[in-house]
C-alpha cells in the first residue's frame, strides 16, 4: 500500500486512491469543483492543484494517483498561487451576480473564491454570456455562470443512466445543455442541482422564494417510495421550501428522486385543515367534536367485526398502531394495510423485506428481477443497481415488462410461467443463480398484488431455496415494496386473513358497516358500499371524496414518526412544520377518538405509544439499522396463471395524495406523458 | 465570439439516411474498429455524412450515426460542435475558408479576405444569395510554406495575392476548375523561380540514384 507524506504528515492509502483523497485523509482541505467522490474523474477545474516534490509544475491532485513515496504540500506559497491564479481564471467568465443567485450562501464557488482567491481581478475585456438551456420544469439554468466542471454530464450519463447532457462547442464557447434543449428525462435529474458547485443548474420550484440561511433544517425519512431516502426538510414558518437529501450510504447514498424532491408543493394544495361531516349528501364543516359525535354515533350499535380499517402507503408506523390498538379494542381485526392486495405473508418477515439490503447490491453478482420497475418504484435504489452494473460482472434478468431500466439485461420472459422454470431448474438462468456468489431475486408488488401473488411469492421462494439464494451471511430474497408504510404496518400485524380484498368484499356484502381509511387513497373507493367510512389523511383525495366523516391529519413532514422502509430499516421522521389549521398527527386523533368511543387508549404521549411498539415489534429499537429476518417456508404451491406481470405504478409522478396535489409533479407527468402544452415552463 | 452555430429547426431536414453507397463506406468505416469500439467511427461518419449532405451535418444524421454507432445523440452532438470542420448550418457549394493566421497574415491574408469579399460581395461568415459561396476565416491550416492559402472544399489554393484569389473565385463562378496548389507558378513549396540548392548535381553515369520510387 501506498505511503506517502502530505504536510509533514504520513498517511497509507489503499493502491488506487488519488492524492486528494490522501489530502484528506491527512486532514488536509483540498479546493475543488470537479471532483465529486461518486463521478468519474474529470479533472478540469484545475481547483485541486498541489505541489509535488521533484514535480516540475503543480498537480491536479484529484487526477493523480498517490504513489508510494510521493512528498505532497498544500500550503506552499506555489500552491496559494496556484490556486489564486485558477480562481481567478474561473471568475474571468463568472457574472458574479450573487446577490440575485438562488445558490448565494451555499456556493462553493464564492465559498472557494473567499477562501482560496484572491479578491480581485485583473480581467477588464466583457465578460462572455450564455443563453439559457431549458432542461424541463424542475431544473432552472443560468448558463452563464455554469464553470464547466461537468459533474451534471457525468452524472447523467453515469449515474442516472440517461445520457441527455453534454458539453457542446469548445474553449470559451463551450456550453452545456441537453440534447436539442429537451427536458431531462431521469427521475433523478433534482440531483445535478445539488452537484452544481455554483448557481448555473438550480431548482426551478424553489427558484427566488427563500434564502438559505432563512430556512429551519430538519432531518427527516421521505415517505414518497419504500425506500425510506434520508431527508433534510427546509422550511420557513410553516411552510416546506424545500427538500434536499441526506448522506446515508445504506439507503440512498446522498441522491434522492424527483419525487422526494419536489413533491412538497403538494403539501400546500389541497389540504385537508379541518374536520367535515356528510350531512344530508353533502360534507359540511365540522368541528373535532362534532366529527368525533359524528363517528360515534356512526359506528354505534357496530358489531368488532362489522368494523375495518385500511392504512394507505404514508401512514407512519404510530398512526398504524393506535388505529389496530383501537379497532382491536372495538373488538375487531380487521385492518389492512396492503391497499394494493400484495400477498406477503405477515407470519414471516423475510417474506416482505428487502432482506439482502440496498447496500446488498454492491456485492450482488446475480441479480434477478421479477415484477419489477425499480426505475419507477425505486428510482434511487435503480442508480444503485446500475452503479453495480457499471462494475461488471453481474448478471441481471427481468421477468415482466421491458422497460428501459438504464442498464443492460436479459429479458427472460413476462409472466410467471418463467420463474417457475427457474424454480424448477428448467431455465439456464437457474445456473446462473447457482454459479453466483451472492445472488439475489427482487420481487416486485407487479409480482405480488395479483390473484395468483401468493403462488407467485412460493415460486420465488423455490428459487431462493434451490438456486441458493440464502445462505451464511447472505439473504438473496427481496421484496421491493412501493409503499413507504407497508413494511412498519406488517411488522405490526396491521393486517388480516383477508386482506384488502375480504374488507372490500365484506363492505360490498354488508358484512362490514363501518370502514377507517387511514390515508387510504390507492382502494377503488366504490367497492366500499354502503359502509359508513371515516377518512383520516392529509389530502382531499379519493378517499376523503368517498368519506362520511373527515378527520385532517399530518403529512410525513408534519409529525415525528417511526417509518421502516422495504428492507425493514427502522428510521425517524421529525416534525419540519406544523400541519395547516385544524389538522393534527394522526396518532394523537386516534388516541382522542377512542376516548370518545370509550375505551381509551392507554398511551397519553408518543414516548408512551412508542414503548408499547416496542412491545409490538422489539427489532422496532433498533433505529437506523436492519434486524435481519429468520428465513423460513413462504408462499403458496400452485399453478399460477400466465398473465404477464405489470408494473403498480402507472405515472411515477403521481403515485400518492401529495403527489397528486403537486403541481410540479403534475407538469413533470405531463411531460413524461409526451404532452408539449407544458413547454411554457421554459420562459422563467 | 461565435459560438455553436447549429442550423435552427425550420431548416433541419427530418430524416437522413446514408445512400447505398454511403452506407457501404460507413460499415467498412465501422468494421475498422474492434467489437464494443465502434463510437471511434463517429468522426469519420460524420465526415461522411457532412460530404453526402452539401457540406453540412443536420441534425437527423447525428441522430442516425448515433442509432448506427449505439451512442447517445449527444455525444456524437458533442463531437460535432467540438470540431470546427463539421458544419452544423448550410453552406454553400463552395466552402472558402481563408487563413488568417499569422504566417498567411504576414504574407498578405488581409489582401485575400479582402479580395474575396469583394469579388464574392459577401462579409466573412456569409453565404452568397445564389448559395455558391460561403466565405469564412479560418485558423491555420498547415500550409504556412505556401503562405498566403485559402481552403475551397477539399482543395488548397496557396502563394495567393488578390490578383490570383479573384481569378480562382472567377473560375469556380464559371463553373471551372481552376489548377490547384500555388498560384504564383511555384512547384509545390519548392523555391520560387526554380531550385537554388543542388543546383550541379550530375549523378555518375551508371549509378542508379539514392532512393527511389519503391
Amino acid at each position: 500500500m501506498p505511503k506517502l507524506t502530505v504536510d509533514g504528515i504520513e498517511v497509507t492509502v489503499e493502491p488506487g486512491t488519488t492524492v486528494l483523497q490522501a489530502c484528506e485523509l491527512a486532514g488536509k482541505e483540498i479546493p475543488r469543483f470537479c471532483y465529486h467522490e461518486r463521478l468519474s474523474i474529470a479533472g478540469n477545474c484545475r481547483m485541486c492543484l498541489v505541489e509535488q516534490e521533484k514535480a516540475p509544475k503543480p498537480i491536479a491532485s484529484c487526477a493523480m494517483p498517490a504513489a508510494d513515496g510521493m512528498v505532497i504540500k498544500t500550503d506552499t506559497p506555489l500552491v496559494k498561487k496556484a490556486r489564486e491564479g485558477v480562481m481567478e481564471f474561473l471568475l474571468i467568465n463568472h457574472p458574479l451576480d450573487c446577490p440575485i443567485c438562488d445558490q448565494g450562501g451555499e456556493c462553493d464557488l464564492q465559498d472557494q473564491s473567499v477562501g482560496y482567491g484572491k479578491g480581485g481581478s485583473r480581467y477588464d475585456e466583457n465578460k462572455r454570456a450564455v443563453k439559457d438551456k431549458y432542461m424541463g420544469p424542475l431544473v432552472a439554468t443560468t448558463m452563464t455562470r455554469c464553470i464547466h466542471c461537468t459533474r451534471c454530464v457525468r452524472f447523467a450519463t453515469e449515474v442516472a443512466g440517461v445520457p441527455e447532457l453534454g458539453a457542446i462547442g469548445r474553449g470559451e464557447d463551450m456550453q452545456i445543455t441537453t440534447y436539442l434543449e429537451k427536458a431531462f428525462s431521469s427521475e433523478l435529474s433534482g440531483n445535478v442541482i445539488d452537484l452544481c458547485p455554483v448557481g448555473a443548474l438550480t431548482s426551478k420550484p424553489y427558484a427566488f422564494t427563500a434564502r438559505s440561511w432563512e430556512l429551519r433544517k430538519t432531518d427527516s425519512i421521505d415517505a414518497m417510495d419504500a425506500l425510506g431516502s434520508n431527508i433534510r426538510v427546509d422550511a420557513r414558518g410553516p411552510e416546506v421550501m424545500r427538500i434536499l437529501p441526506r448522506l446515508n450510504e445504506d439507503v440512498n447514498e446522498e441522491w434522492i428522486s424527483d419525487k422526494t424532491r419536489f413533491a412538497y408543493d403538494g403539501l400546500k394544495r389541497r389540504r385537508l385543515d379541518r374536520p367535515y361531516v356528510r350531512v344530508n349528501g353533502k360534507l359540511q364543516e365540522a368541528s373535532w367534536n362534532e366529527a368525533f359525535a359524528a363517528i360515534a354515533k356512526g359506528l354505534k350499535g357496530l358489531k368488532g367485526e362489522q368494523i375495518a380499517a385500511i392504512a394507505g402507503d404514508m401512514a407512519c408506523a404510530e398512526s398504524m398502531l393506535a388505529l389496530k390498538d383501537l379497532l382491536a379494542a372495538l373488538g375487531s381485526a380487521n385492518v389492512e394495510c396492503r391497499q394494493d392486495g400484495a400477498k406477503v405473508d405477515p407470519a414471516h418477515r423475510a417474506s416482505y423485506l428487502f432482506n439482502s439490503t440496498i447496500a446488498g447490491i454492491d456485492q450482488a453478482d446475480a441479480i434477478l428481477i421479477v415484477g419489477s420497475d425499480p426505475r419507477h418504484e425505486a428510482a434511487v435504489l435503480n442508480a444503485r443497481i446500475r452503479k453495480r452494473f457499471l462494475r461488471g460482472n453481474v448478471k441481471i434478468a427481468v421477468i415482466g415488462e421491458k422497460l428501459d431500466l438504464t442498464y443492460r439485461y436479459e429479458h427472460l420472459g413476462s409472466g410467471p410461467a418463467v420463474l417457475k422454470a427457474i424454480a424448477d431448474g428448467q431455465h439456464a438462468f437457474a445456473e446462473a443463480l447457482k454459479g453466483a456468489q451472492n445472488p439475489m431475486i427482487i420481487l416486485g408488488q407487479g409480482a405480488l398484488a395479483r390473484p395468483d401473488g401468493d403462488v407467485v411469492l412460493g415460486l420465488a421462494w423455490q428459487v431462493a431455496d434451490r438456486c441458493g439464494l440464502v445462505k451464511d451471511g447472505w439473504n438473496g430474497f427481496n421484496v421491493l415494496h412501493t409503499a413507504a408504510a407497508r413494511v412498519a404496518g406488517l411488522d405490526l400485524g396491521f393486517t388480516s386473513a383477508g386482506n384488502v380484498d375480504g374488507i372490500l368484499t365484506g363492505a360490498q356484502s354488508q358484512a362490514i358497516k363501518a370502514v377507517y381509511l387511514l390515508g387510504a387513497d390507492e382502494i377503488n373507493t366504490a367497492n366500499l358500499g354502503a359502509a359508513f367510512v371515516i377518512y383520516q389523511g392529509s389530502h382531499g383525495d379519493a378517499g376523503a371524496k368517498r368519506a362520511d366523516v373527515i378527520l385532517p391529519g399530518a403529512a410525513y413532514t408534519e409529525k415525528d414518526a417511526v417509518w421502516v422502509n422495504t428492507e425493514g430499516r427502522v428510521q425517524l421522521g421529525r416534525r419540519a412544520a406544523a400541519p395547516p389549521g385544524e389538522a393534527r398527527e394522526d396518532w394523537a386523533i386516534i388516541r382522542a377518538l377512542s376516548e370518545v368511543l370509550g375505551h381509551k387508549l392507554p398511551y397519553d404521549n408518543q414516548a408512551a405509544l412508542r414503548r408499547r411498539m416496542l412491545e409490538v415489534a422489539p427489532h422496532f429499537s433498533a433505529v437506523d439499522r436492519v434486524t435481519p429476518a429468520a428465513w423460513g417456508v413462504f408462499g403458496v404451491n400452485g399453478m399460477p396463471n400466465d398473465t404477464a406481470f405489470q408494473s403498480p405504478i402507472g405515472d411515477f409522478y403521481l403515485t400518492n395524495p401529495i403527489a397528486r396535489a403537486s403541481a410540479t409533479m403534475a407538469e413533470c407527468s405531463s411531460i413524461a406523458r409526451g404532452e408539449t402544452l407544458a413547454m411554457t415552463g421554459s420562459d422563467d | 465570439m461565435s459560438g455553436v452555430h447549429i442550423a435552427p429547426p425550420e431548416m433541419q431536414p427530418k430524416d437522413f439516411a446514408f445512400t447505398a453507397e454511403n452506407l457501404e463506406k460507413a460499415k467498412a468505416i465501422i468494421a475498422k474498429y474492434p467489437a464494443g469500439r465502434q463510437r471511434s467511427a463517429t468522426m469519420p461518419l460524420l465526415d461522411l455524412a457532412q460530404r453526402q449532405h452539401n457540406g453540412w451535418v443536420p441534425m437527423a444524421a447525428i441522430r442516425t450515426i448515433g442509432e448506427m454507432l449505439g451512442v447517445p445523440e449527444i455525444r456524437v452532438l458533442e463531437v460535432a460542435s467540438f470540431y470546427t470542420m463539421y458544419n452544423l448550418a448550410p453552406v454553400g457549394k463552395h466552402f472558402v475558408q481563408v487563413c488568417t493566421t499569422t504566417p498567411c497574415w504576414l504574407r498578405g491574408s488581409d489582401k485575400v479576405v479582402e479580395a474575396c469579399e469583394k469579388h464574392l460581395g459577401v462579409k466573412c461568415g456569409d453565404t452568397t444569395a445564389d448559395g455558391q459561396f460561403t466565405l469564412i476565416e479560418v485558423e491555420c491550416l498547415g500550409a504556412c510554406v505556401n503562405a498566403p492559402m485559402m481552403q475551397i472544399g477539399d482543395d488548397y489554393y496557396e502563394d495567393l495575392d488578390a490578383e490570383s484569389t479573384g481569378k480562382v473565385l472567377d473560375a469556380l463562378k464559371r463553373g471551372e476548375k481552376p489548377k490547384v496548389g500555388p498560384q504564383n507558378g511555384r512547384q509545390t513549396s519548392a523555391p520560387l523561380g526554380g531550385p537554388t540548392t543542388l543546383t550541379t548535381f550530375n549523378p555518375p553515369a551508371g549509378n542508379a540514384p539514392v532512393g527511389g520510387d519503391d
